[in-house]
């Protein structure tokens, strides 16, 4: 039976400093994120509270997942430049290499996940707007999420999902990679010409997606270079025993709701069915490289992909595929492990979706990236009778992922919303209910100054004594609301906290 | 998560009755010319006044 699954993603945002001679987009991205963290009204990150950072520690696999460990030694790997915050939403906000990235807290089911992910973006609005004040005249840092600055350089917008480790990994590569492939008929974002080696830049005028042209292998470690449709970065953040993390970069980074709905809810699906094995091999893609590319290059969603054993199938063909072999699923298993409710809108959207993408793809206007950017780019270009090398095309590409709401081409759309702005609104302040995310969340707001460090699955108390006092979360789906509100709401201090968990696990 | 509104729903089945999601239809592909018309008058406001130089200037380096 498929694990309950947990969701996450991990979005780095491109960033430029305006006004300045030599701007560095390390100190750029610093400089924003402080800006939020000092003036952001948010317990734990508070003007009057003290920074909680982020805890670098390498958890052993195996031990301490039960009681508490004194801790004298925890090394202070904060590097004293980079920051690196929790947020009592429970999401890590930090500078990672070049870029601001903002990760989520862990969700349960994909209509959760896409609303702290939209918190996530709002987080990175209010910090934009924190550093303006706090800049000289003149000066600007404006935000873009989007994973391609158009000169080869890319950035990434990851999901995480939580899989059983006993599921064979051979498996997950042959479906994930069938699925990563095809699916970017609505996940991609969109691009203004081409990024692969060996390609005049103007020879593709659009394609799908912005990161398909950065992918080289199939299956690998590395996330910056030679890059993998399938990586296999091996850090569950969770018992290893257990679970797996299947950590996926080849995605792109959305601003329309019902593309990161469908990009989250149907991979939590597939998911699903691997651990399963409700899958065959018939939709097993004989070059997946090639093929990426190539569906990412096909505006007609027509070209034929070659499968192993020589018969063909296009991208939109597979994902119908695909949904109705979900839709089995769901039938004979429920559910209940792949996210519950939030999954039937997954199917729903996914089907009217892929309805609309076999008529006629313009209908999608506000409901997909590529169908929104590419409409405003091609009517723009009509309009002003430009070619299309025109240097205002690539700029409205670029001025589509701005973030600055007055700028934002995407604002401007009247888009499809699945989250309201009040759950949104919610979510940048507070933490999902029914992960470990809640513990950490709950612990920052209540007790910010007693909590030291904490990571995905640990928190470092300072509780006033001679010893820090380390709380293991190796479990995703403990210390949630149902098992912990009330604990933490009965207790006035972080050390009756302690005291009370420790009762309860001896 | 607007909880309420969904635990109405079994979850072995798909109800097609309380599906949520807008339906795109052709009706609303008729509209988007117009949308897009409002759109693009509104573009040229906003647009970054030097687009070369600005496409030029956006460098992204070091990613993930």
């Amino acid at each position: 039976m498929a694990l309950r699954r947990i969701y996450g993603t991990e979005t780095e945002y491109g960033i430029i400093h305006r006004g300045v001679k030599d701007s560095n987009p390390i100190s750029a991205s610093s400089f924003l994120i402080n800006a939020y963290l000092s003036k952001t009204s948010e317990p734990g990150v508070g003007p009057n509270s003290p920074r909680v950072g982020w805890d670098f520690i390498d958890e052993t696999p195996g031990i301490d997942i039960r009681g508490f460990a004194p801790v004298g030694s925890l090394p202070p790997e904060i590097e004293p430049n980079l920051v690196n915050a929790v947020l009592a939403n429970g999401s890590r906000y930090y500078v990672d290499h070049a870029h601001p990235e903002l990760s989520t807290p862990e969700c349960l089911d994909p209509l959760s996940l896409l609303c702290w992910d939209r918190a996530g973006d709002e987080i990175l609005i209010k910090s934009m707007s924190a550093a303006n004040e706090a800049l000289p005249d003149g000066e600007e840092l404006i935000v873009y999420k989007n994973n391609s600055d158009g000169k080869g350089n890319s950035y990434g917008c990851h999901e995480n999902y939580l899989i059983s480790r006993e599921t064979p990994f051979g498996r997950i590569v042959q479906h994930a990679t069938t699925h990563f492939v095809t699916r970017q008929i609505f996940t991609g974002a969109g691009k203004v010409g081409s990024e692969a080696i060996g390609e005049k830049r103007m020879e593709i005028p659009f394609q799908l997606t912005q990161r398909a042209d950065f992918f080289e292998e199939e299956v690998g470690l590395e996330t910056t270079l030679k890059r993998p449709i399938i990586n296999t970065r091996d850090e569950p953040h969770a018992d290893p025993l257990k679970y797996r993390r299947l950590h996926v970069i080849v995605g792109d980074a959305n601003l329309c709701e019902v593309s990161t709905f469908l990009k989250l809810g149907t991979t939590g699906l597939l998911m699903a069915m691997i651990e399963d094995d409700f899958l065959d091999n018939q939709l097993k893609i004989a070059n997946p490289v090639h093929a990426l590319q190539q569906v990412s290059r096909d505006m007609s969603l027509k070209a034929p992909i070659l499968l192993e054993g020589g018969k063909t199938a296009t991208a939109l063909s597979i994902q119908w595929e695909l949904y109705e072999r979900s839709k089995k699923y769901l039938n004979e298993f429920g559910s209940e492990n792949v996210g519950g409710e939030s999954v039937i809108k997954v199917m729903d959207y996914w089907e009217k979706i892929l309805s609309a993408l076999t008529s006629n793809p313009d209908q999608l206007f506000g409901f997909l990236d590529w169908v929104t950017k590419k409409n405003i780019i091609d009517s723009y270009r009509d309009r002003h009778e430009l070619n299309i090398d025109d240097y205002k095309l690539a700029a409205l590409d670029l001025q589509y992922h701005d973030l600055r709401p007055e700028m934002s081409l995407f604002s401007r759309v009247s888009t499809e919303k699945i989250v309201s702005t009040e759950e949104v609104a919610l979510a940048i302040e507070n933490p999902p209910e029914q992960t470990r995310a809640f513990f950490r969340g709950k612990c920052l707001q209540k007790w910010p100054e007693n909590v030291l460090v904490a990571n995905w699955d640990s928190i470092v108390f300072d509780t006033g004594d001679q010893n820090l006092r380390r709380v293991p979360m190796m479990e995703p789906l403990k210390g949630t609301a149902q098992h912990v509100e009330h604990l933490i709401d009965s207790c006035e201090t972080v050390i009756e906290l302690i005291e009370s968990i420790s009762e309860t696990i001896e | 998560m607007a909880e309420s509104e969904h635990k109405k729903r079994k979850t072995s089945e798909i109800d097609k009755s309380e599906i949520e999601a807008t339906e795109p239809t052709p009706a609303r592909s008729e509209e988007l010319s117009s949308e897009l018309d409002e759109l693009l008058d509104e573009i040229d406001e906003v647009l970054e006044e030097n687009a070369e130089e600005f496409v030029k200037n956006y460098v992204q380096k070091g990613g993930e």
